[in-house]
């Protein structure tokens, strides 16, 4: 393989470095921060489970973004994940929470704007509405599970010990369903604009199922949040429950899990197809903000307790973190598809001018052949 | 690995709930104990039944003593209830607190052996049925706390009642102790023993305050 394609991979993998070392903090932080599961124990679940997610799940979210925008030219990817990872960078130095998933869909349409290719609104429309049923449907969720939890304890009347010793394992499932579902779901916003210009090739192993280039592609990117996990998560852990708002480790649970069950619905190619084949509305399977959908949960259990706790200053900065990272992200892909272009002199998009570093052999179509594992 | 930590977990939490309940267990049984050796000791004077009733608090407040620090060091050292073993530690030893009330109260009877008038028995007797009354019903709240903290209110309230019932009482005890023909020092030192009981009451109120807090923080 070529040096330059793997060059070209890091903007991927940085990104991917960003979204393990900010998001695995929504699945892990509150367990982490108040003591009921060690650091080491949270990472290391975090991270196999990230993993198993996105080989084996991440295709569906991911397929969405690719219609949105197929970035035909792996300079054009690089630039395009260097953007979004810039994008987090900036917001997160500002303080503004923020999304990769709204970063890299900035920036894909960015490069759209660039290459003269037009965006898909069906898409476009499908993603948007997403991101603001995302929070609402985990605030929902919450709200039914914390009443269901509640009721449930209230008659099981468990020992104060022995509820402690249900919670941490409660926390330390919830967490790995959580990851699971992160993965999933969002390494289609690290390694997704990389898929249409996959330097890897399919293989079958022990001619039992196909390795295919976009799970090598994946699992490259889940091991980059792995390590953003193990190397850069702990502070945001520690931080995370006091940032929202204080939550009783059995409140966490039920935001953890009102978390995880979101993300896999937007996720689950498995319950698409179940419900296609009963006849039902299915479920788009879009990336969604893993931060907003926690605060979707936890807003939610405070509207239950009367709403007197919710900040309505972070609803504020959430609004316009959705109206901000796009915007800057998409910008500062276009101006960097420009200097890639015309001053690096590399092909940023199919058809343009510049080198490509890699033949795009057979690439026709923004629909992204993906292949299940048999 | 970490699934047989969790099952071993759970073994230890069973373990741990024994203790807290056998620590409870031991408040309440002194309680009993005090009840029966001031009647005694009201009856008989500070006979030897009296002193084997003393003997039997000072065991049972020393056996309690070492439950509280294993309670204690578990709760640590295991990292258990992170975000309740602040109060927890603070119910435990307020609670230790009120075996070294009963613990001294006796002490002080059996090393002044204060000569009470018959005309008093009463009062004392009601007085102390009132204390043990307010220790029994927090050690309820107390389990409740553990176990049904809902029900936590259901029994502090009782407390409350067992407290101020049992202020009435010191209180008429101390007028008439001091309206007697007594010596004062006599009075003084039967208005000290009305007050080593009534401390018990007061102190159980300021504990059922406590465990109401504690109640509202654990509420999710």
């Amino acid at each position: 393989m070529d040096i330059s394609i793997l060059l070209f991979l890091t903007s991927g993998l940085f990104l991917g470095w960003a979204l393990g070392a900010n998001d695995a903090a929504n699945v892990f932080g509150t367990a982490v921060g108040t003591r009921m599961i060690r650091f080491s124990t949270a990472a290391t679940i975090c991270t196999i489970f990230v993993i198993l997610g996105a080989v084996y799940s991440g295709a569906g979210a991911a397929g969405t973004l690719g219609k949105l925008g197929a970035i035909d030219a792996l300079a054009g990817s690089f630039v395009a994940a260097l953007s979004a990872a810039l994008a987090v960078y900036l917001m997160t130095k500002a303080g503004l929470p923020v999304s990769t998933t709204q970063a890299i869909v900035g920036a894909i349409i960015g490069w759209n704007l660039f290459s003269g290719t037009t965006t898909d609104t069906n898409s476009l429309v499908k993603i948007l509405t997403t991101w603001l049923v995302c929070p609402l449907l985990a605030a929902v969720i919450a709200m039914g599970l914390f009443k269901l939890t509640a009721a449930v304890l209230s008659r099981v009347k468990l020992h104060l010990l022995r509820t402690d010793a249900c919670t941490r394992l409660g926390l330390l499932l919830a967490g790995a369903f959580g990851s699971y579902s992160l993965g999933a779901n969002n390494i289609g916003n690290v390694m997704g604009v990389f898929v249409p210009s996959s330097p890897f090739i399919d293989f079958e192993i022990a001619g039992l199922f196909t390795f295919s280039s976009t799970q090598q592609l994946f699992l490259l990117g889940a091991i980059a949040i792995g390590v953003g996990v193990l190397t850069y998560s702990k502070r945001v852990m520690m931080t995370v429950g006091s940032n929202i708002m204080p939550l009783s480790p059995v409140t966490a649970w039920v935001v953890v899990m009102a978390h995880s069950l979101v993300l896999f619905l937007f996720a689950s190619q498995g319950l698409e197809s179940f419900l296609i084949s009963h006849g039902l509305p299915s479920i788009p399977l879009v990336p969604v903000s893993s931060s907003q959908a926690v605060v979707g949960a936890v807003l939610g259990i405070a509207l239950l307790k009367g709403g007197r706790r919710i900040r309505w200053r972070v609803l504020g900065s959430i609004g316009a973190g959705w109206m901000v990272t796009p915007m800057i992200a998409g910008i500062v892909c276009f101006i960097s598809l420009y200097f890639m272009q015309n001053v690096f002199d590399q092909n940023v998009y199919a058809g343009g001018p510049g080198k490509a570093p890699v033949e795009m052999v057979g690439f026709s179509s923004p629909e992204i052949p993906f292949r299940r594992p048999k | 690995m970490e699934l047989t930590k969790k099952i071993s977990m759970f073994g230890r939490t069973h373990a741990l709930e024994g203790e807290i309940d056998d620590f409870l267990d031991k408040l309440s049984q002194c309680a009993l104990l005090f009840k029966i050796a001031i009647k005694v000791y009201l009856n008989e004077g500070c006979t030897d039944e009296f002193e084997r009733k003393l003997q039997d608090v000072n065991k049972m407040e020393s056996d309690a003593d070492y439950l509280r620090r294993a309670i204690e060091t578990q709760l640590y050292a295991q990292t258990l209830i992170p975000e309740s073993r602040g109060d927890v530690l603070g119910l435990i030893e307020n609670l230790d607190q009120l075996l070294n009330l009963f613990e001294s109260s006796l002490w002080a009877f059996s090393i002044e052996q204060p000569d009470i008038p018959e005309e008093f028995h009463n009062d004392f007797d009601a007085l102390t049925d009132m204390a043990v009354q307010s220790v029994e019903t927090l050690v309820l709240a107390s389990r409740a706390f553990f176990r049904n903290i809902d029900a936590v209110s259901d029994h502090n309230h009782k407390v409350m009642f067992y407290e101020k019932e049992a202020d009435k009482v010191s209180t008429k005890l101390k007028k008439a102790i001091f309206s007697s023909e007594l010596d004062l020092s006599r009075k003084s030192q039967l208005r000290n023993f009305v007050e080593h009981i009534d401390n018990v009451p007061d102190w159980a109120e300021d504990v059922a305050d406590r465990l109401a807090i504690y109640s509202i923080k654990r509420t999710f």
